[in-house]
């Protein structure tokens, strides 16, 4: 019978009670889908930003991530890539020579990172070949380069010149070549594409002197959000040798900036909250003055005070819960359209988001974990504001309360 | 025998604005198992803080309140709880139901509160329905209730807990003469058929006539205590 009570309690001012769930689902509806949409958002650019290049993780000797030479680099990486390979939650990975060089066209040189790459894993990691603009995508047997916009641009190269490459090799050796330019490509990423050359695997090793050697495996994964499961397993099954780096130690500056933008939309939804916590406030003060005489003649009557303040209590946080549940219910439909119909730019927003390789798009990113954990944030409000009605009752009076 | 009510020079004293003002001032009371007694009086006489101080509603200043032998007066204000639960019933003035429950939901209340069973609740609720005459009002929420019928029910609710003594605040004040002699008949026939102690404040000389001790009260002292045969 308390629980009817209780019920029927918070349905005695149906206006007011409504009121206050809409206040309540409001704000969830309004944090749920702007969380949503912020991680969605974060999501887009991180998968942007790791199929650029970088993977989501990379596998190094120890020591490379610090000091980038090839006198960190690894050999005979076969065993290595078919124990990566066979992690679950791999999807691809790519076995890559990394050092920087001198490129040279008439009279000009430029500093660039040279990649020695294996085409067939590139075109699956990265899609590098669809970020062709001009020429054809590399083979495994070719000798010749794939050569930045940007970089190309600065070189004054087009297709069929030639390239002088100079730099150090493996163990102080001179590595020195030429090389006819097979393609260019556009990365948005500005500092990829004023710097990036890219040979095939076999020939940058020649090139180099390195034999067998690598110095990074870039790996993709299928479940982004076992990134740091996945990084850590991997690191299990490779030893202490190799280093295992996920896009967050890889990349600081963007983790940094996606960590601030999360406290940003905290401080934006405390403020939501904090007036819903002061609507809801107001709707209990309004309740407990409407409900004096009744609260002093239940305990007259011999209903304890714990029990009257549990019926408070519980009325506050069924009309929180319920408000929170339809705030939920509502959200589901609006974070699903927005994941498979992302808010779409045009003009200029959009040519500026193309400028740095990314697509103009702000799809929404349906988690559950957001839906509980904004429900939850509203029902520890109620919980906060549900001490009020405790301590009034326990302070309150029968015959002070029943006074007119 | 021991008086079902001892109360003994009862004193209240409130302060207003730095000066005491007795509310009661020496209260002796002795009420016997089925006495019918109307506190009287003219406002501010003291009768409902003598009525709240005999509920263990409120404390004395001084003296003190025995129920069958318990002093309620030293007792915690979360015991003087389950003692009223178990052993007084109360009716007050108006608005002492609960307005979300039926009238049969509000008297198995305070038999709820006492954990009774469902089934012993139900009839024990339909029986004192029955009693106080409104077995047909018996799922009607108190708005759909006339004044007459909500006391009624408060009366059939004050006694579903089996108390030792019911006390009723003004029970009269907001009811019409006819509502009023049909809820003392009901009254009446309870405390005759049934022994039910009802101790009642009142101003209404309706009320008065049918009391069959009348306690009067003036400046929070009893000036005078008149048994009617």
């Amino acid at each position: 019978m308390i629980t009817k009570l209780i019920w029927r309690n918070i349905w005695r001012n149906r206006r007011r009670t409504l009121i206050t769930m809409s206040s309540v689902a409001f704000a969830v509806v309004l944090a749920v889908c702007m969380k949503s949409l912020q991680d969605g958002v974060f999501d887009n650019l991180v998968k942007s930003l790791v199929s650029y290049y970088s993977g989501y993780i990379q596998v190094h000797k120890r020591g490379y991530n610090d000091e980038q030479n090839l006198e960190h680099s690894l050999d005979g990486p076969d065993t290595l890539l078919n124990t990566i390979a066979n992690h679950p939650n791999v999807s691809g990975l790519a076995a890559r020579i990394e050092t920087y060089t001198l490129a040279a066209a008439g009279s000009v040189t430029q500093g660039c990172m040279l990649a020695g790459i294996v085409p067939s894993q590139e075109k699956l990691l990265t899609g590098l070949d669809s970020k062709i603009i001009s020429g054809t995508y590399l083979r495994e047997s070719d000798k010749a380069l794939l050569v930045s916009e940007g970089l190309a641009a600065k070189l004054r190269v087009g297709l069929g010149d030639t390239l002088v490459l100079l730099g150090q090799g493996f163990r102080g050796n001179t590595a020195a070549g030429m090389y006819p330019v097979q393609s260019i490509v556009h990365f948005g990423a500005p500092v990829l594409n004023e710097s990036m050359l890219f040979l095939p695997l076999k020939e940058a090793q020649e090139f180099l002197s390195t034999g067998n050697r690598v110095t990074t495996i870039a790996v993709n994964i299928r479940d982004a959000a076992a990134l740091n499961v996945t990084s850590h397993e991997l690191k299990k099954r490779i030893g202490p040798e190799l280093e295992v780096l996920t896009w967050k130690e890889m990349m600081p500056e963007i983790e940094g900036h996606i960590r601030a933008d999360a406290v940003n939309f905290y401080l934006f939804i405390g403020v939501l909250y904090l007036l819903i916590a002061f609507g809801m406030f107001g709707t209990l003060l309004m309740m407990l003055t409407e409900r004096k005489f009744e609260l002093g003649m239940l305990m007259a009557i011999g209903m304890r005070k714990r029990v009257l303040s549990t019926m408070l209590v519980a009325e506050t946080l069924l009309i929180t819960f319920l408000g929170a549940l339809a705030g939920a219910v509502i959200s589901f439909p609006v974070v699903k359209y927005f994941e498979y119909n992302p808010i779409r730019f045009t003009g200029d927003m959009a040519a500026a988001y193309r400028q740095f390789g990314f697509d103009p798009v702000w799809p929404a990113i349906f988690v559950p974990s957001v839906f509980v954990e904004q429900t939850l944030i509203v029902m520890a409000i109620a919980a906060v504001i549900s001490f009020y009605p405790l301590v009034t009752v326990y302070k309150l009076n029968p015959v002070e309360a029943m006074k007119r | 025998m021991e008086p079902i009510i001892d109360a003994h020079n009862l004193v209240k004293v409130y302060n207003e604005k730095g000066i005491p003002v007795y509310a009661v001032n020496g209260v002796h009371l002795h009420i016997e198992k089925g006495e019918f007694v109307a506190l009287v009086g003219p406002s501010g006489s003291g009768k409902t803080t003598v009525l709240n101080m005999i509920g263990g509603l409120d404390k004395p200043g001084k003296g003190y309140v025995r129920i069958a032998g318990v002093n309620i007066s030293e007792m915690s204000a979360d015991k003087l709880i389950q003692f009223r639960l178990r052993n007084i019933g109360f009716v007050f003035q108006s608005y002492n139901l609960i307005p979300v429950l039926t009238a049969k939901e509000n008297i198995e209340f305070v038999m709820l509160l006492q954990k009774q069973k469902a089934e012993e609740r139900e009839k024990r609720a339909l029986e004192l329905l029955a009693q106080v005459g409104i077995s047909d009002k018996a799922d009607m929420r108190p708005s759909e209730l006339s004044g007459g019928q909500q006391q009624r029910v408060a009366v059939a609710r004050a006694l579903a807990s089996k108390p030792r003594f019911v006390l009723a605040d003004e029970p009269t004040a907001n009811l019409d003469s006819v509502s009023a002699s049909n809820l003392l008949d009901i009254m009446e026939k309870l405390n005759r058929e049934e022994e039910v102690t009802f101790i009642f404040s009142t101003h209404d000389q309706r009320v008065i006539d049918r009391a069959h001790r009348v306690i009067t009260l003036q400046d929070g002292k009893v000036v005078s205590d008149t048994k009617r045969t």
